[in-house]
């Protein structure tokens, strides 16, 4: 037995979302102490509350982790347009499952954390873009915003105030593209979900209808409820400076106890979360990689090292298990936490059937626009599936990279990079499993088939 | 296209909620595509006239998001998540199960239009793989051997009163039965 005691969870987003006692109910949330702060916040000013959002440090949790604080600042508040607030809840990167948690089972939280946005942003209109896969979650969703309206939480003249703010629950049709933001508003517009070209077309300035637009996702909406709770500075205390707040970090793969778990960040480590929260690997299986993001962020080899400098001017020397699962500790062990969901590999995987199953995946979704994306993630496809099937050539490794190193950097949207670091990441990482496929087409008896 | 009377009250009811019509085309398409199970070329012009739009605009729509159809599934359709996560839990033979079972390869609709079979890439549930949906019902942790036996529960009617497989959606319903209780109070069993 050892005696290092189990990293414990700090639920802030999560309280109450897996109490029994707790529904999706506005009674279960009223009861919770549920739009208090929104009451606070309409006796606030408007920028007193982006103020505030900004000190808490909180950056977006959909995958780049940009501080969202700062996204509201670059509001073009002098062009009169209208302005409107859009809710990121397309949940689609492989391995991410967070929103899903909080949509089905506290949906009035969001609304909450919403709506205090929107007063914030001064927003004529909002909207939650929910991935269409989630079909009782757009039904929980709106008769969750059914019965904020009949309470005055949401709607016209929100709280008895002069603002007012609907609020509309729209469905995608599902597809990956739509969670880049301008694929999402094109989508929202009715439109094929084409990216736009930043610049000029940031959302804040150019967005909805050629309008200021903020988009933001689930998670980092529901936290301006908690920064408002307890203030930015106090929030910022959260969690470690440029990592503040909680993550839920949703883990997949073979590890015993997959699932999702709120915890602040860096107040644990990718080994902690994988041995200890869950579990370890399934029994005589050992760790072969991790990839730390979602699917789009670069693989992790098991007995990789990691050295180097950090911002603090530390120096770090980690294996795969010291990364401190926060924003900046994925970023200096050359990966990034992106979306959260962290994708655990154990050694029967056949590497190069998790490439070509990830490589199916991009070439599904790629929207078509930018040839180097549409071509690239299509032939990545095909000469990982060919060389499943039998048909490895030697020089596939290198044939694989160059695809790749011609899509990273060329296209409108960052779906690029996001197709073309798996790959990238895989052959750095795993060069030799592509060589040896030539040699040893067969898939061995203990992996399971993945394309 | 004959679309029932409660359809067209959804969708006049839907367009005013958005400040350009236009906007309203994938939701209405939704309403049209549950009630029809596909959009055709009539359905395409006849959103294209409400919304004062050209059919192109909607039939581009139909032909690009992956859960859009010019032709129905079957009646009831099954979709099995493709991406890595479930595909390490086995999501692979899950559906080779399933196709075995139901008589229908995935991608298609068996000839005598009961069922249809779909990979889907990444459905949002990864820690509960591999994850199979039913039509709007989501099951998690169905292996092959699982499959098989949900197969068996669909095709003999009886998966919707199965104890066995709760879906995600049904949990949820069970669960939201209950207005705000008091909190945590022992239960006294």
């Amino acid at each position: 037995m050892s005696n290092k005691s189990t990293p414990t969870e700090r639920r802030i987003i999560l309280k109450n979302a897996d109490d029994p006692n707790y529904s999706n109910k506005i009674s279960c949330y009223l009861r919770e102490g549920g739009y208090a702060m929104l009451k606070k916040s309409f006796k606030m000013k408007p920028e007193e509350i982006g103020a505030e959002v900004l000190k808490s440090g909180v950056r977006g949790r959909g995958g780049a982790g940009f501080p969202a604080g700062m996204k509201w600042k670059f509001l073009d508040r002098k062009s009169g347009k209208p302005i409107y607030l859009i809710c990121n809840a397309d949940e689609s990167e492989p391995g991410t499952f967070k929103d899903r948690q909080i949509i089905h089972k506290d949906p009035h939280q969001l609304i909450e954390g919403m709506m205090i946005a929107a007063y914030a942003i001064q927003a004529k209109q909002a909207f939650i873009y929910i991935r269409a896969e989630f079909f009782e979650g757009a039904r929980i969703l709106e008769s969750a915003i059914d019965e904020a309206k009949a309470k005055g939480f949401c709607g016209d003249k929100i709280l008895g105030s002069d603002f007012s703010c609907d609020l509309v629950v729209h469905r995608g049709a599902g597809a990956y593209i739509c969670g880049e933001e301008t694929g999402l508003i094109e989508s929202l517009e009715g439109k094929r979900p084409n990216p736009r070209i930043k610049p000029p077309y940031f959302p804040a300035v150019l967005g909805l209808y050629q309008c200021p637009t903020i988009v933001n996702n689930v998670e980092t909406l529901c936290n301006v409820k908690h920064i408002m709770e307890i203030g930015g500075d106090e929030f910022a205390k959260i969690g470690k400076p440029n990592n503040t707040g909680t993550r839920i970090w949703c883990v997949s793969g073979h590890v015993k106890k997959p699932g999702y778990y709120e915890f602040e960040c860096g107040a644990l480590t990718m080994g902690e979360m994988i041995y200890d929260v869950c579990g370890g690997l399934l029994p005589g299986r050992s760790l072969q990689a991790v990839i730390p993001g979602g699917s789009s962020s670069k693989i992790l080899r098991a007995d990789e090292r990691f050295s180097g400098k950090l911002k603090d001017g530390t120096d770090f020397d980690w294996g795969v298990e010291d990364i401190p699962l926060d924003f900046d500790g994925p970023m200096a062990a050359g990966t990034m936490s992106g979306s959260g969901g962290i994708i655990v590999m154990d050694d029967t995987v056949d590497m190069v059937e998790a490439m070509a199953n990830i490589n199916a995946f991009y070439a599904h979704e790629s929207c078509g626009q930018c040839t180097p994306c549409r071509e690239g993630s299509l032939w990545m496809r095909k000469i990982t599936q060919r060389m499943c099937d039998g048909g490895a050539r030697e020089e596939d490794a290198d044939l694989l990279l160059s695809v790749a190193n011609q899509i990273e950097g060329r296209t409108i949207c960052a779906f690029g990079e996001a197709a073309a670091w798996p790959t990238q990441s895989f052959i750095a990482k795993f060069r030799d499993r592509f060589e040896d496929k030539v040699k040893n087409p067969e898939r061995k008896k203990s992996s399971l088939q993945l394309i | 296209m004959n679309l029932s009377e409660e359809t067209i009250l959804k969708i006049d009811a839907l367009i005013p909620k958005y400040p350009e019509k236009r906007s309203a085309a994938l939701m209405i398409i939704h309403l049209i595509q549950d009630e029809l199970g596909s959009i055709d070329l009539e359905a395409c012009e006849w959103i294209a006239d409400k919304l004062e739009l050209q059919p192109i605009n909607i039939q581009e729509l139909i032909t690009f998001y992956p859960m859009l159809r010019e032709k129905p599934w079957g009646k009831k359709h099954i979709r099995v998540c493709r991406t890595l996560p479930c595909a390490l839990r086995g999501s692979y033979a899950t559906c080779q199960a399933l196709e075995k079972k139901l008589g229908v390869k995935e991608g298609h609709v068996r000839d005598d239009g009961e069922y249809s079979i779909e990979f889907m890439e990444c459905l949002a549930d990864c820690g509960e793989g591999p994850v199979v949906m039913v039509d709007e019902e989501t099951y998690e942790n169905v292996d092959s051997v699982k499959a098989g036996e949900l197969a068996d529960l669909l095709t003999s009617g009886t998966l919707e009163t199965s104890k066995k497989f709760v879906s995600y959606e049904n949990a949820l319903v069970q669960d939201s039965n209950l207005e705000a209780a008091p909190k945590s109070k022992p239960s006294t069993k």
